[in-house]
């Protein structure tokens, strides 16, 4: 390591450190000193759109190593930052201006929020002398996002804007992960400074605890030995603690079946005897009878979202739940925990290990949930004169891709085949807008996940309606020479809209036609990517083959059976053992 | 790949993909499955299935050390909303810590409801210290009452009976201060009511635990000092200095 710099923080860089790595500028402003506690804190890739009030940032980024990715809405740099946050597991960045710029953003960082995803989102603002007059492009961000962020901060002082930055990037990382945001007025970027900003590190009125009480887990641990359907059930929290290894080793070495969260898509490989995929309102039947009779809920990193648990009165209705989770405000909010474990997920599974003398005696219930396995297989028909399945897309494009590809969507019936038909089997490669359901989260959160993992293959299965939303950023996929394949399973329909309303609404399908859509194969082309089209099985396979084969960004039109629905579904704030398997059982 | 025969059987086959008889999918109707009887409340709270389901409400006083910064007070009050959490009072005030200032609430939920309070409170950034009062704890409130001038010895002598001043005193209005706790101040209002009342103000409870028991966890008793190693604070100071200054 050379040391080019007066920084009296030396001592305190570790050999991650990028800032001693090569010559740097000198810190002039502001603005050079929030990117320079970028490069502190390590960060690579930045996603954004320029503007007026965010311009003194983009002048210093031109002096870094820092890849700025220039996307085309911010809309979707906080999509393509959360992505890249997730393959990561660090706080991806985005960068916006001021107003619309910033609000702009406003979806994405809801989005990440929701997810418990790591993000910094970096905005202009105008000058603080200027704040609240209404000038130009104002909008009071930090209101805007406060209900939305983990915490925003208004950098009002050039000499402490590094560390501001450097501690919101920190912050986004620590204990539950999630968004925080740094409004940067103008005056603040431009205003001359030398301050080296110190290393990253979190706020200290911020303390997630890693390792649970010994008690707590005692007690957790004699409720798992003595149960006898017992249930894990892995959300998000374990995927984002790195913990997965140590989540299929206690699943492992105590027998006990796992059921999963949307978010912890791939903690579990599912085609292994004990997962038994994902529960929900679009669940693998067998999930949700698992949770409905276990008589033991292990329940680590989940907040027990309304699309897990149905109706809250008929969640897992026999169970004693154990409850891990880093977040204590998590546990019993909304199911009650009777063994509340708080805690970092990887420690405490590696607690819990230890502290677990014998495995629950779960024979019978094993069988129990091999059988369920096979009465609720997720299955379709696919006869060759029918309209193109869109669940067989899915299989097909998974089986002609490796395991360690990462499948980003965005939102409706699409994303829940492609979470039902793919099988999943590594972590962080399932990418998808869970809690706040944003559609057209897919295509950015593509582009995200293909820089985070360039030497991963990257399949964005969207809906024609989702697509739509955000299909300006394929412009962004041909500059940057992305090796994305965009697999549009297009039914001409905002389709779970449509499957709600013949199901809930007599039919009436109001606003869900979407057969005005573009031709998306020649708006690909229109873009610089590849498109193709394929109506039947024999096209499917050879538009897959191809777009797979193509080195760029490529987008297939499935023409797909637009009566197809999604099934099983469980009723919303219904019972989990009650899902339906057709619509005529809702 | 190439489909030779556009009948031919697609040229891969998948894993799961085969023909049903029938809509849907294997196994037994929704009503067929075994199901058993719900035992959770719409809290999640499990519950015999005969138990009375329903969580009552109480009062309950919150008390929270934060980092006196901009926009403190409406990080609170926003959670609050957002959450949508019962609050009664919220009275916030500096204390002898240089950058800290303490936030008491009063809030009516059930017992899962001020359990959330307390922990998405603790969650904020800003937030120090969270601690919920004992019923013994020393409470107070301040409440200034403008009455019609019209009987001022009656006036004075509702006064003196709830030990309040008088702070002003013309022709024809009255205006007193009475403070003390919640039913001291509600009597007081209801006495003064005859006069009648035209304009009121009340700060809301503000609250400290009794004796030795900390307020909030880890703070020492006796003195000033509050559960907060300063030294980072220290460095920072400026900054929150410039904060307060430019933060609208």
């Amino acid at each position: 390591m050379s040391e080019q710099q007066t920084t009296p923080a030396t001592d305190e860089r570790t050999e991650d450190d990028r800032t001693a790595e090569t010559t740097q500028t000198p810190i002039t402003t502001g603005a050079s000193s929030a990117v320079r506690a970028l490069e502190n804190a390590g960060v690579e890739t930045a996603f954004g759109v320029q503007g007026g009030a965010i311009m003194p940032i983009y002048d210093a980024l031109y002096d870094s190593d820092i890849h700025h990715v220039t996307m085309a809405h911010e809309q979707g740099a906080a999509h393509a930052a959360d992505a890249y946050g997730v393959v990561r597991g660090e706080p991806g960045v985005c960068l916006a201006t001021s107003g619309p710029g910033a609000t702009n953003l406003v979806t994405g960082i809801a989005d990440a929020d929701m997810d418990s995803d790591a993000m910094l989102a970096l905005t202009g603002q105008v000058p603080s002398t200027m704040v609240g007059s209404d000038a130009f492009q104002e909008t009071d961000t930090t209101g805007v996002t406060a209900p939305i962020t983990k915490h925003n901060y208004f950098a009002s002082d050039a000499d402490t804007v590094g560390d501001t930055v450097g501690e919101a990037f920190a912050l986004a990382a620590e204990g539950r992960p999630g968004p925080t945001l740094v409004d940067l007025p103008k005056d603040t970027t431009m205003a001359e400074t030398d301050r080296e900003p110190g290393p990253a590190r979190p706020p200290e009125t911020t303390t997630p605890p890693t390792e649970a009480d010994a008690e707590s887990v005692e007690a957790a641990a004699a409720a798992i030995e003595r149960a006898e359907k017992p249930l894990l059930l892995f959300g998000g929290g374990v995927v984002k603690a790195n913990a997965t290894e140590e989540a299929r080793a206690f699943a492992v070495d105590n027998g006990i079946p796992v059921v999963t969260t949307m978010p912890a898509i791939g903690s579990m490989p599912e085609d292994h005897e004990l997962c038994l995929s994902w529960a929900g309102m679009h669940g693998t039947g067998y999930a949700n009878m698992a949770v409905t009779h276990c008589d033991l809920l292990v329940a680590v990193g989940c907040r027990f979202d309304d699309r897990l648990t149905g109706g809250v009165d008929t969640f897992a209705p026999e169970a004693e739940v154990v409850h891990v989770d880093v977040d204590e405000a998590e546990i019993s909010k909304n199911v009650h925990a009777d063994y509340p474990v708080v805690g970092d997920a990887k420690a405490v599974l590696d607690q819990l290990a230890g502290e677990v003398g014998q495995a629950p005696d779960a024979r019978e219930w094993r069988q129990q949930c091999q059988t369920w396995k096979e009465e609720y297989p997720l299955a379709y028909k696919t006869p060759e004169d029918e309209p193109l399945k869109p669940q067989f897309v899915v299989e097909a494009l998974d089986e002609a891709t490796s395991d360690d590809t990462i499948v980003t969507t965005g939102v409706g019936q699409h994303q829940m085949w492609a979470a039902q038909f793919w099988t999943f089997t590594n972590p962080r490669t399932w990418v998808s807008s869970h809690g706040l359901g944003t559609m057209g989260y897919g295509l950015p959160a593509a582009i995200g996940a293909k820089l985070a993992a360039p030497d991963k293959d990257v399949v964005c299965v969207d809906g024609d309606g989702s697509f739509l939303m955000t299909i300006q950023e394929l412009s962004v996929a041909v500059r940057e020479e992305l090796d994305i394949t965009v697999a549009v399973l297009n039914n001409e329909y905002i389709g779970m809209v449509r499957q709600w309303q013949d199901a809930f609404f007599e039919g009436r399908r109001m606003a869900a036609e979407y057969d005005w859509c573009p031709d998306f194969a020649k708006l690909a082309e229109a873009f610089g990517a590849r498109g193709f089209s394929a109506e039947n099985y024999d096209e499917a396979a050879d538009a897959i083959e191809n777009a797979l084969a193509y080195d760029g960004p490529s987008v297939v039109d499935f023409r797909v059976d637009p009566a197809e629905n999604v099934y099983p579904m469980v009723a919303s704030g219904g019972a989990n053992g009650k899902f339906a398997l057709s619509e005529d059982q809702l | 790949m190439s489909g030779e025969d556009s009948t031919d059987a697609p040229e891969f086959e998948t894993e799961r993909g085969y023909e049903l008889d029938g809509p849907g999918m294997p196994g037994p109707a929704p009503d067929e499955r075994p199901h058993p009887e719900g035992r959770r409340n719409t809290h999640g709270v499990r519950i015999d299935p005969e138990a009375e389901a329903k969580p009552r409400h109480r009062t309950a006083v919150v008390s929270a050390l934060v980092e006196h910064e901009p926009g403190v007070l409406s990080r609170v009050s926003g959670l609050f909303s957002r959450r949508q959490f019962n609050i009664e009072s919220l009275t916030v005030g500096k204390t002898t810590v240089d950058g800290h200032a303490r936030i008491t609430l009063v809030v009516e939920e059930t017992d899962a409801g001020i359990d959330q309070v307390k922990k998405q409170l603790a969650k904020l950034k800003p937030v120090i210290q969270v601690g919920e009062l004992d019923d013994d704890a020393v409470r107070a409130e301040l409440v200034l009452l403008k009455v019609r001038g019209d009987e001022p010895d009656k006036v004075h002598a509702i006064t003196q009976m709830y030990e309040g001043q008088t702070l002003d005193a013309g022709p024809r209005t009255i205006t007193v201060q009475i403070t003390g706790d919640q039913q001291k101040i509600d009597d007081a209002v209801d006495a003064f009511r005859q006069f009648g009342i035209i304009e009121i103000a009340r700060t809301g409870q503000t609250a400290l635990a009794r004796g030795d028991t900390p307020t909030t966890p880890g703070e020492e008793p006796g003195h000033s000092t509050e559960p907060k190693d300063s030294t980072y604070r220290d460095e920072t100071d400026d900054d929150d200095e410039n904060q307060l200054t430019h933060q609208p």
